[in-house]
């Protein structure tokens, strides 16, 4: 592996440019490198890891039993990129993707940020492994101090060893809420209950998927995770509604068990219903996405080897529909052989071959996917807030009733025209924290589906880059040629 | 209202300000109107340009019809009932140095000697009053003051509710594919059957040369991506719209601190899959001449870029009134990339045109037959 610390050290081209560096971009960095491609491996944090691993080479966290053994997994894939020779750059944001103008589309357009300074260069092939992101989840008050997403709790444990201080509830639903319950009691959290919210008529439709799920790895990992929480924390189940409590500051979540009203005084409050497609990236490049009823969330379109709508662009990883981080390094390694092939360096018999065992693992661990994605859909009044005065754009300070009433009154049809009217989705975040919610809300006014609705076309600079720093881009003569007329 | 109405007296083909207003108006006049859009209203030029409401540095042949849009823009809620994120707080154009200033002086005497008086000199100290961020070493420049903003998207959708309000049939996601005689009607075929109408107004932008075509009324048509960039919000700055005489660039500060700038630098317009791509190295000297003149952006983020897909004649004029060639057939398109703040006045004028047979405003220079004279018919 080759770090890249200074923007200038970047070659002008790469046959390959993959962005992000979790277990998926890892993968296909170190399987692309090793079939020869000269590859950039280009990912925004200081350490390799993406989310799952996140500070897998650093973490302070050294009792290995409160991460986990799946965690520690993580060391021997960045292992495996360490004995390659990709190029890794760290602490570099990807802020733009788009066809080369110059080669006539034959290569992308890749614009970079490192400490302060952007740069333009290009790659053959592309391959996003941007990974997934919370689901938003909105509920009154959580905008509040005090109240954060249990993926954010995770990031300040794996990176910096810290815990929430006081009196923690953790709320919501999926597999990852396990997860972290046991992860933060063990590294000495006071959590004094999980309040879950997965609806319990989702059973009915989980329980055709349940002969897949009792077969695949999920059930003993997840059992363990479950009977470990359940043993050891205080377990609230059937929650059907959640308020912060507090002015100015958390002081307790108010919620709704079985038609009672009940309130549990805390100083931090950890939200999490699932995990979706990070799928900024692959919008603005222009790549196509279908609303997955089954995971209820954006999905790119891709094809059995990973590849997008837009030819040269795979997408690879949780960004491509979620899995998990062992699928993920699996689907790396699928989209790295066809890209070789895409370059000519393996033929279609040697692609296919190589792919073989991986499909074949790859198979196995998306088995048992399905009844988690139907047994933890959330429910319809988490997904789009009941109580309108809850924010759900939180750069624009949008409320779930402005959106309803823009979508009814002036008639606004999807998150594009609702831009023009309430600004949600303009803020610093891109829409990332309001996008599913406005969708969701506005279908439900309408009387229609997400898919019926759409998505925001998202634009570049897809992360925020200075105007000094674009001002300084460096220009080609030709470049400098072309703005003169 | 009906969707399946498939007859009008006038079918306006195209849903940007222009094709909205012009349906409005034909509606206020009692003309019953169907309005065919292909995306939504809005989609293209008119929702995503930079909301200038600018009379300042217009060619003299769009002097009377921005005068009779700016009119229009001042009490705009009153026409539509949204107040379009309209703000007026004027417009300057800067010049750099003694040279712009000198043709800065020029033009403002030009349009005296014509009658037109919302231009206006001022010199460095009242510039630097207006524009305090303005770099020292500008010596003036010219105001329009009754100039200003609004949102794009928002005034184009106010249009179209008002013009379906007022009865107009609005069809949207309605591609048209050919327009033929039919009769004494056009016959409107469109990819969800076909519309008659004894008048149709083609008001479709970046796509219109192809409806000019089909009527054998060829242009010289370029379809064209201005870009633009909006940055996060900074601390209040500025009021007014800056342009610059010398280089291009068009810089504006919203009310919530975010700064939009422009200046006209082209990406790369994919009409036929309603796609644009950025050109990151001009918008780069577009960045320049921001971090020259306004040293107080230089660490602005720079939170979104864009592209509107429009449509640019040889002369930066528009094609606005009859056709040159057929009775019933009205132009409305080529606006050059500032069509926005005519929209308003220009549907007014077309409806005017459109039930009367002539308008007191003129619009000599813009007709078509500039273009389809010496084509071979």
């Amino acid at each position: 592996m080759k770090p890249l610390t200074e923007i200038g050290q970047l070659a002008e081209h790469y046959d390959l440019a993959v962005v992000g560096a979790g277990p998926a971009g890892l993968s296909a960095a170190a399987r692309a490198s090793e079939l020869g491609l000269s590859v950039l491996l280009v990912d925004e944090n200081p350490a390799p890891g993406g989310q799952i691993y996140r500070s897998i080479t650093t973490t302070p966290v050294s009792d290995r039993a409160v991460l986990g053994q799946d965690y520690w997994r993580g060391l021997d894939i960045v292992a495996r990129l360490k004995r390659s020779a990709a190029a890794y750059a760290a602490r570099c944001t990807v802020w733009s993707i788009a066809p080369d103008v110059e080669s006539d589309g034959s290569s992308f357009e890749i614009g970079l940020s490192l400490d302060g300074r952007a740069r333009l260069i290009t790659a053959g092939q592309v391959i996003l492994a941007t990974g997934a992101q919370e689901r938003p989840f909105p509920i009154p008050g959580w905008t509040l101090p005090g109240v954060m997403t249990a993926g954010a709790a995770q990031i300040a444990l794996k990176s910096s060893a810290i815990v929430p201080k006081g009196r923690t509830v953790i709320a919501g639903c999926g597999p990852l809420l396990y997860l972290l319950a046991g992860q933060l009691a063990a590294a000495g959290a006071e959590i004094v209950a999980v309040l879950d919210t997965t609806p319990r008529r989702n059973w009915p439709a989980a329980l055709g998927a349940l002969p897949d799920f009792l077969r695949s790895p999920y059930l003993a990992k997840g059992l363990r995770l479950m009977v470990k929480a359940r043993r050891s924390l205080r377990f609230l189940g059937g929650v059907t509604s959640l308020t912060v409590e507090g002015s100015g500051q958390l002081s307790a979540i108010r919620f709704e068990r079985g038609g009672a009203s009940q309130s549990i005084a805390c100083d931090t409050l950890l939200l999490h219903q699932g995990v979706i497609p990070s799928v900024n990236l692959s919008n603005a490049a222009g790549c196509a996405h279908d609303f997955d009823p089954v995971q209820h969330c954006w999905v790119p379109q891709i094809d059995d080897w990973l590849a997008s709508s837009v030819p040269g662009i795979a997408i690879a990883g949780d960004g491509a529909g979620i899995g998990g981080a062992e699928s993920a390094a699996l689907r790396g390694e699928i989209a790295a052989l066809d890209t070789a092939r895409r370059l000519g360096r393996i033929t279609i018999p040697e692609r296919d071959d190589h792919a073989a065992p991986v499909r074949a693992a790859l198979s196995r661990t998306l088995r048992g996917r399905r009844f988690l994605d139907l047994l933890y859909k959330p429910a319809a009044q988490f997904l789009a807030p009941i109580v309108d005065d809850t924010i759900i754009c939180r750069c624009e300070e949008v409320t779930a009733g402005q959106v309803r009433d823009a979508a009814k009154r002036l008639g606004v049809t999807g998150p594009n025209q609702m831009k023009a009217f309430l600004r949600c989705g303009m803020g610093p975040c891109q829409g990332r924290l309001c996008g599913p919610t406005v969708v969701e809300l506005i279908a439900e006014t309408r009387g229609t589906t997400p898919a019926e609705v759409g998505y925001y076309r998202l634009r570049p600079p897809v992360k925020p880059v200075t105007l000094a720093e674009l001002a300084s881009l460096p220009q080609s003569e030709a470049a400098v040629k072309a703005v003169v007329r | 209202m009906s969707a399946e109405r498939r007859s009008a007296d006038v079918i306006v083909i195209g849903g940007g300000i222009h094709g909205c207003s012009t349906a409005l108006h034909c509606a206020l006049r009692g003309l019953s109107v169907i309005l065919i859009e292909k995306d939504h209203a809005g989609r293209h030029a008119s929702g995503v340009n930079a909301g200038g409401v600018r009379q300042l540095a217009r060619h003299v042949a769009e002097i009377p019809l921005s005068n009779t849009s700016m009119a229009i823009w001042h009490g705009i809620a009153e026409l539509v009932d949204d107040d379009c994120g309209f703000t007026s707080d004027g417009q300057v154009l800067v010049a750099e140095n003694e040279a712009d200033l000198a043709g800065c002086r020029a033009r403002v005497e030009d349009l005296n000697l014509r009658g037109f008086h919302h231009e206006e000199m001022i010199d460095a100290r009242e510039l630097r009053e207006i524009v305090p961020a303005v770099s020292e070493t500008c010596p003036g420049g010219v105001i329009s003051r009754r100039d200003g903003a609004a949102i794009p998207l928002r005034a184009t959708q106010a249009f179209k509710r008002k013009a379906s309000e007022m009865g107009a049939t609005i069809r949207e996601g309605v591609k048209v594919t050919k327009v033929e005689r039919d009769g004494a009607n056009w016959r409107v075929v469109t990819d969800a059957g076909d519309f008659l109408s004894p008048r149709i107004v083609n008001a479709a932008g970046a796509w219109a040369d192809r409806i000019a075509a089909d009527l054998g009324e060829p242009v010289p048509l370029e379809v064209i991506a201005p870009m633009l960039m909006i940055t996060a919000p900074m601390p209040a700055f500025i009021k007014p719209v800056v342009i610059l005489r010398g280089r291009k660039l068009s810089f504006k500060q919203f009310g919530n601190g975010t700064v939009l700038i422009g200046g006209g630098y082209l990406g790369r317009a994919i009409r036929d899959e309603n796609r644009t791509i950025l050109d990151w190295g001009k918008l780069a000297t577009n960045a320049k001449t921001v971090w020259d003149l306004f040293p107080i952006m230089r660490g602005a983020p720079i939170l979104r870029a864009w592209a509107g897909i429009e449509a640019r004649m040889p002369d930066d004029l528009p094609c606005f009134g009859p056709s040159a060639k057929h009775e019933g057939v009205y132009h409305q398109f080529g606006f050059s990339a500032h069509g926005f703040q005519l929209g308003p006045g220009a549907g007014a004028v077309m409806a005017e045109i459109i039930a009367t047979g002539h308008s007191n405003v003129p619009i000599d220079g813009l007709d078509i037959a500039r273009f389809t004279a010496s084509a071979p018919h």
